[in-house]
């Protein structure tokens, strides 16, 4: 799998009176087989926008996206969403959510229950099958959406926020078990936060935004998710000095951006 | 301390201005400053019962005339003449039976056109400039301004009775369902679309399942449209049914008969409306857990 962005720029027309938005202007970005990129930068930076491109809801104004040399041309199972409020849908239970790609592709029952078992033991819910959604924690709620997305088995899983809605400890817990099921699927990954030591844990690839224009400011190579799978407790990564010291230039990068309220 | 001694101690504090303009904090396990939190159960009963008391208590002591206000007494026995002896020769269960038969095939109707109605108003710009102006054009119409043109155009018979009902609750009914069709939000839609979903798909497995509350809502009021309508198409030229035997009684000023029929009235109409909030809760017992 080889998702490529060239040279691509979305412009969203402007309302009466007001000039148009450069949402992203030249993006130039490559996903690798197996890769981890997160995508940081200030509020209104075009990440959500980056990624409605990569997932097929937005064309872009100019440029390509590509898809193993493919022009993407809309949304496809091979590259499932995972929203920040999960977008569960809550007439289905907790194995049916999880089920309901497989079901939209036509699998049979049986098969589709028996895959959707392992997304769901993987995401540990396996105490959880026939419950309702709406009576699941917020921690609880993302890791069926994420279950539900993998189930699909696509190339390329976008996130949005994912852990935004979560409290700070579930938060942590939460990123390990995504590096952990990453792992363990070796599916490539584009993940969109507002946390800088997030991006920094979870990415093999970190592009940080800029808004107005929206572009990719700067592009690091990131050790520190296989510094953890390699066996090194999560805190102590993130208490290394190279750890610290990346993450301060990061938020210097973005509160450069931000603008003063 | 007790509970008492608490209460007026705060209360004290407070003064009856601060009561007045400002909550009480409350009790562990209730959430504080919740609009029109509270239990309301035995202050229902005791209204329904103090009214069914003062009724009583008027009549009996002469305060209204009978046939202005005959007492609870007299429009149970109105009851029970009719149940035995029917009303103008048709036993009273045929009067309910009939009314009831043409709310449910009218309704029957309204659901079965009035909700693809709907929903293709609320999915496709096409059809809402087609229909929407129709429905928004008729609906405001009270359903006895048209009954005159019903009848001209389709007698007297059941078909324009039926078409009356019919028309009071196809319009909310088509209206509730195109609202519907937005429930669901743009995050299931775009993660159904990513899990490689058709746009049928969509409408199949998101939008229509996201919309059953508000169809069933739209349901809901559109029959309660329905029996608001009932007893003026049987104003006409009936023979049989509720509306007939209540109209039919006020004019012989069997102000009894007509309270009874009310009643009836209500009691279905309140049957219908539980069914269809029974079904609610059976079909979609998420409804706003979202
Ligand atoms: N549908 C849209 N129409 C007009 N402007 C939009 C639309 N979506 C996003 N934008 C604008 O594009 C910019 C980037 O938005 P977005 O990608 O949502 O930012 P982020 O996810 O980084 O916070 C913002 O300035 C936003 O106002
Ligand atoms: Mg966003």
């Amino acid at each position: 799998m080889r998702l490529q962005i060239e040279d691509a720029s979305v412009v969203f027309p402007a309302p009466k009176g007001a000039a148009p938005t450069e949402a992203l202007q030249n993006i130039q970005l490559t996903i690798n087989d197996g890769e981890f990129v997160v995508a940081i930068g200030a509020s209104g930076c075009g990440k959500s926008t980056l990624l409605n491109l990569i997932a097929g809801f937005l064309a872009p104004t100019s440029g390509d996206i590509l898809l193993d040399s493919d022009l993407v041309q809309g949304p496809g199972a091979e590259r499932s969403v995972v929203f920040q409020n999960h977008a569960l849908l809550p007439w289905l239970n907790v194995q049916e959510n999880v089920a309901f790609g497989l079901m939209l592709q036509g699998v049979s029952k049986a098969k589709r229950y028996e895959i959707s078992d392992r997304f769901i033991d993987l995401l540990g819910l396996q105490n959880f099958k026939k419950a309702s959604t709406y009576n699941l924690s917020g921690g609880m709620q993302q890791r069926v959406g994420i279950a539900r997305a993998l189930a699909c088995d696509p190339k390329l899983l976008l996130m949005d926020e994912p852990l935004g809605a979560l409290d700070a400890l579930t938060r942590e817990r939460a990123q390990e078990l995504i590096l952990r099921v990453w792992e363990d699927t070796g599916k490539s990954v584009f993940f969109i936060t507002h946390s800088v030591e997030e991006a920094l844990f979870m990415g093999t690839q970190l592009i940080v935004m800029s808004p107005r224009p929206g572009r990719i400011a700067h592009r690091f190579d990131l050790p520190f998710s296989r510094q953890f799978l390699q066996g090194t407790p999560a805190r102590s990564v993130k208490a290394s000095q190279e750890f610290i010291a990346l993450r301060e230039k990061v938020l210097d990068i973005i509160f450069s951006d931000q603008e003063m309220l | 301390m007790n509970d008492t001694a608490k209460t007026s101690n705060a209360s004290r504090r407070l003064g009856l201005l601060g009561r007045l303009s400002r909550s009480r904090p409350t009790q562990p396990g209730e959430t504080y400053g919740v609009p029109g939190s509270g239990e309301t159960r035995y202050l229902s009963a005791a209204t329904v019962i103090g009214m069914l008391f003062a009724w009583w208590l008027i009549t009996t002591l002469g305060w209204v005339a009978p046939l202005f206000l005959p007492s609870p007494q007299a429009v149970i026995h109105a009851f029970i003449t009719i149940s035995e002896n029917g009303f103008t020769n048709t036993p009273l269960w045929q009067h309910v039976l009939v009314s009831s038969a043409r709310m449910l095939v009218a309704f029957f109707f309204a659901c079965l056109f009035g909700i693809p109605l709907g929903l293709a108003i609320g999915m496709s710009s096409v059809a809402r400039g087609m229909f929407h102006p129709l429905i928004e054009l008729y609906r405001p119409i009270p359903p006895l301004a048209y009954l005159p043109l019903m009848i001209i155009w389709f007698g007297i018979g059941e078909t324009s009775k039926v078409l009356l009902i019919y028309l009071s609750c196809f319009a909310p009914i088509v209206l509730g369902c195109s609202a519907g069709v937005r429930s669901a939000s743009i995050e299931q839609i775009h993660a159904a679309y990513s899990f490689g979903a058709t746009r049928w798909q969509v409408l199949r497995h998101v939008i229509l399942q996201a919309a059953l509350p508000e169809i069933l809502t739209a349901m809901r009021i559109g029959i309660g449209f329905g029996w608001t309508t009932l007893v003026a198409a049987e104003l006409v030229a009936s023979r049989e049914g509720i509306g007939y035997m209540v109209l039919t009684a006020s004019k012989f000023l069997q102000t009894g008969v007509v309270i009874m029929g009310i009643i009836i009235i209500a009691a279905i109409a309140y049957l219908f409306d539980w069914a269809i909030r029974y079904l609610e809760h059976r079909l979609v017992p998420w409804k706003g857990k979202v």
